[in-house]
């Protein structure tokens, strides 16, 4: 059993609808994987069965070689969660919180209060250990969630999307976390809605989508896997998009990417000679551009041609967007 | 500068391998202390547990004294054992509306993913419960006493009756923590078990004879556990013969707690 995590042919139904329907992963340990797809895609019922929170319709699922049904108390012994939701007491103070899940670790009295001390130091939460949870801040709700998973070493930590609706300075942090505790050793298996957030972390990831993988690889290999190059462009007028579009598809097939940005349109071309048809296509219809570029597609591109709906907005868009 | 601007990773990150698993009853003395710590943090909590039951001694006190049993002095014997047992019974929702909080607020995750004991989260739970019950029963015998309630079996039949209202409070909690499990909402814990508390309490032997009520209210009232109860908690207080009523209570809880543990236990191991 070489693979940290795997599933094969993992189901999980709730009445009609399959959260997971066949969803095979086989994940290397030691590494940052990313399992990336849009809300209710299936990531969080994933690890939901790989922490034993779950138990999956059918199929098979194994953590570190541990069947995570017929073994959940030594799968949990091994592996740490932080949910979605910050899973700590609102009520409790920060050190509170953390002498609590020492304590239920096995720690005792005394060394559960030292490491909780020292934890709350190292996530900058020194300031609020006498304070309620509830006082907290999102970065610092985050940070201490994190935290409660790293009371001790677990040989894979699951994040379930760590960064939504953090700003981006604490974004930044979580993502230097995760870097740290991967060097250190420990397996991370994170959710994220973000490509982006895929893209900096994940070394290799599974872009799901309807409980199954639709695509899996380095990011790398998820880009060039829908061939060619992108070809990005911006209109000045927003108004003639349908039109461009239209007239794109004609020139290049039907490749054209969707995007929600009203102004933009991307398509893949196999080589530069296309590139050039489209343009002067447009040039010749007075469709006026404000800028265009041609490179390797981005993670969205490759979201978008894999599940024909466009992404979540990246961190960054929706920091705009406020 | 705002506590939100200190960097994370201040000091390095040291990890060391887990300990061996805390033993049950460790766990489920810390899941007390927690409990116990949301009462220091929150002592709101206690509000219920406390101005509810001085609430209603008083009010039913003076209010049907006069009326019911000729003076307010002669009533409260009688009243002060039910009022312990309504109050008390009351007060079981919150471990169902607790339970529920916990679960959405996704702390029954982290609890479920950790590697100890299962049971424990649901049994430090109850532990933390039976102090607030304690608190509430404390706080109306206290007050009784001030109002001229005289138990003729003394402190240790105060006790005894204490005693069996806390064995019922802790069988009946497994209900409301099914409860707890099944709905969305606390809220929802707190409206639903109040359509089965409301008619429960009050259609009991707590605050009237039976003997004036229509026949099928009579049936009603009769096979009532809490009217056993109440029956039982005068009978130890009052040194008059409870035997049956204390079986009898003793029997309705270890029913109940037969039934409804095995479910609560399996819904909670079960996926939600």
């Amino acid at each position: 059993m070489s693979n940290a995590i795997e599933t094969e042919r993992l189901r999980k139904t709730f009445g009609e609808k399959h959260a997971l329907d066949e969803l095979n992963l086989a994940i290397r340990g030691s590494s940052v994987y990313g399992l990336l797809g849009p809300n209710g895609a299936g990531k969080t019922t994933a690890i939901r069965v790989l922490t034993t929170l779950l138990k999956p319709t059918s199929g098979k699922a194994t953590v570190l070689g541990l069947d995570v049904e017929r073994e959940s108390a030594a799968v949990r012994q091994k592996v740490s969660l932080t949910g979605q939701y910050a899973s700590v007491d609102e009520d409790l103070t920060g050190q509170e919180n953390l002498v609590l899940v020492s304590r239920l670790l096995g720690m005792s009295w005394g060394d559960s209060r030292e490491r909780a001390t020292e934890l709350l130091s190292v996530f900058g939460l020194a300031e609020a250990a006498s304070k309620q949870v509830r006082t907290f801040s999102g970065g610092m709700r985050r940070r201490i969630d994190i935290a409660a998973s790293l009371v001790t070493r677990p040989e894979i930590l699951f994040l379930d999307e760590p960064t939504t609706g953090l700003d981006p300075r604490s974004r930044n942090q979580v993502w230097d976390l995760v870097r740290q505790i991967a060097a250190d050793g420990t397996t991370v298996l994170l959710t994220t809605q973000y490509l982006e957030e895929a893209d900096r972390l994940a070394e290799r990831m599974a872009v799901i989508d309807h409980g199954r993988v639709i695509a899996e690889g380095t990011s790398h290999e998820l880009k060039s896997s829908i061939g060619g190059n992108a070809l990005r462009f911006q209109l000045a007028d927003p108004a003639r998009r349908e039109e461009a579009r239209a007239l794109v598809s004609r020139v290049v097939g039907d490749t054209v990417i969707p995007n929600t940005d009203p102004t933009a349109i991307s398509v893949t071309v196999a080589n530069a000679s296309v590139a050039a048809e489209v343009l002067s296509a447009l040039c010749s219809a007075r469709i006026e551009l404000t800028d265009f570029s041609l490179g390797a597609p981005s993670l969205d591109d490759v979201f978008f041609t894999l599940t024909g709906r466009p992404p979540e907005p990246t961190v960054a868009e929706k920091e705009l967007a406020k | 500068m705002s506590m939100d601007d200190l960097p994370a990773g201040n000091a390095p990150l040291k990890l060391t391998a887990r300990p061996q698993p805390a033993s049950a009853l460790s766990t489920i003395i810390t899941l007390a202390w927690r409990a116990m710590l949301k009462i220091k943090h929150v002592p709101f909590q206690l509000f219920d547990v406390t101005v509810t039951p001085i609430m209603f001694t008083l009010l039913f006190t003076y209010m049907f004294g006069g009326a019911l049993a000729g003076s307010p002095e002669v009533y409260i014997q009688s009243l002060l054992p039910g009022i312990l047992v309504q109050t008390v019974v009351f007060i079981t929702v919150y471990t169902g509306v607790g339970l529920n909080t916990d679960i959405q607020k996704g702390l029954f995750d982290r609890f479920r993913s950790l590697p100890m004991w299962q049971p424990s989260p649901v049994l430090g739970a109850l532990a933390g419960d039976l102090f607030r019950y304690s608190v509430a029963s404390l706080l109306i015998i206290g007050l009784g006493l001030v109002l001229g309630f005289r138990p003729a079996a003394g402190a240790l039949g105060v006790l005894l009756a204490f005693g069996l209202v806390l064995v019922f409070a802790f069988a009946v909690s497994w209900i409301w923590i099914i409860f707890g499990m099944l709905v969305k909402t606390p809220e929802s814990v707190m409206t639903t078990s109040f359509l089965f508390l409301m008619p429960l309490t009050f259609a009991s032997n707590i605050f009237v004879e039976p003997k004036t009520m229509p026949g099928w209210l009579q049936a009603f009232v009769h096979i009532n556990p809490v009217s056993h109860l109440t029956t039982a908690a005068r009978g130890l207080m009052h040194g008059t013969d409870a035997g049956a009523d204390v079986v009898w209570t003793l029997a309705a809880s270890a029913v109940i707690v037969a039934i409804s543990a095995p479910i609560a236990m399996r819904m909670y191991h079960q996926e939600r």
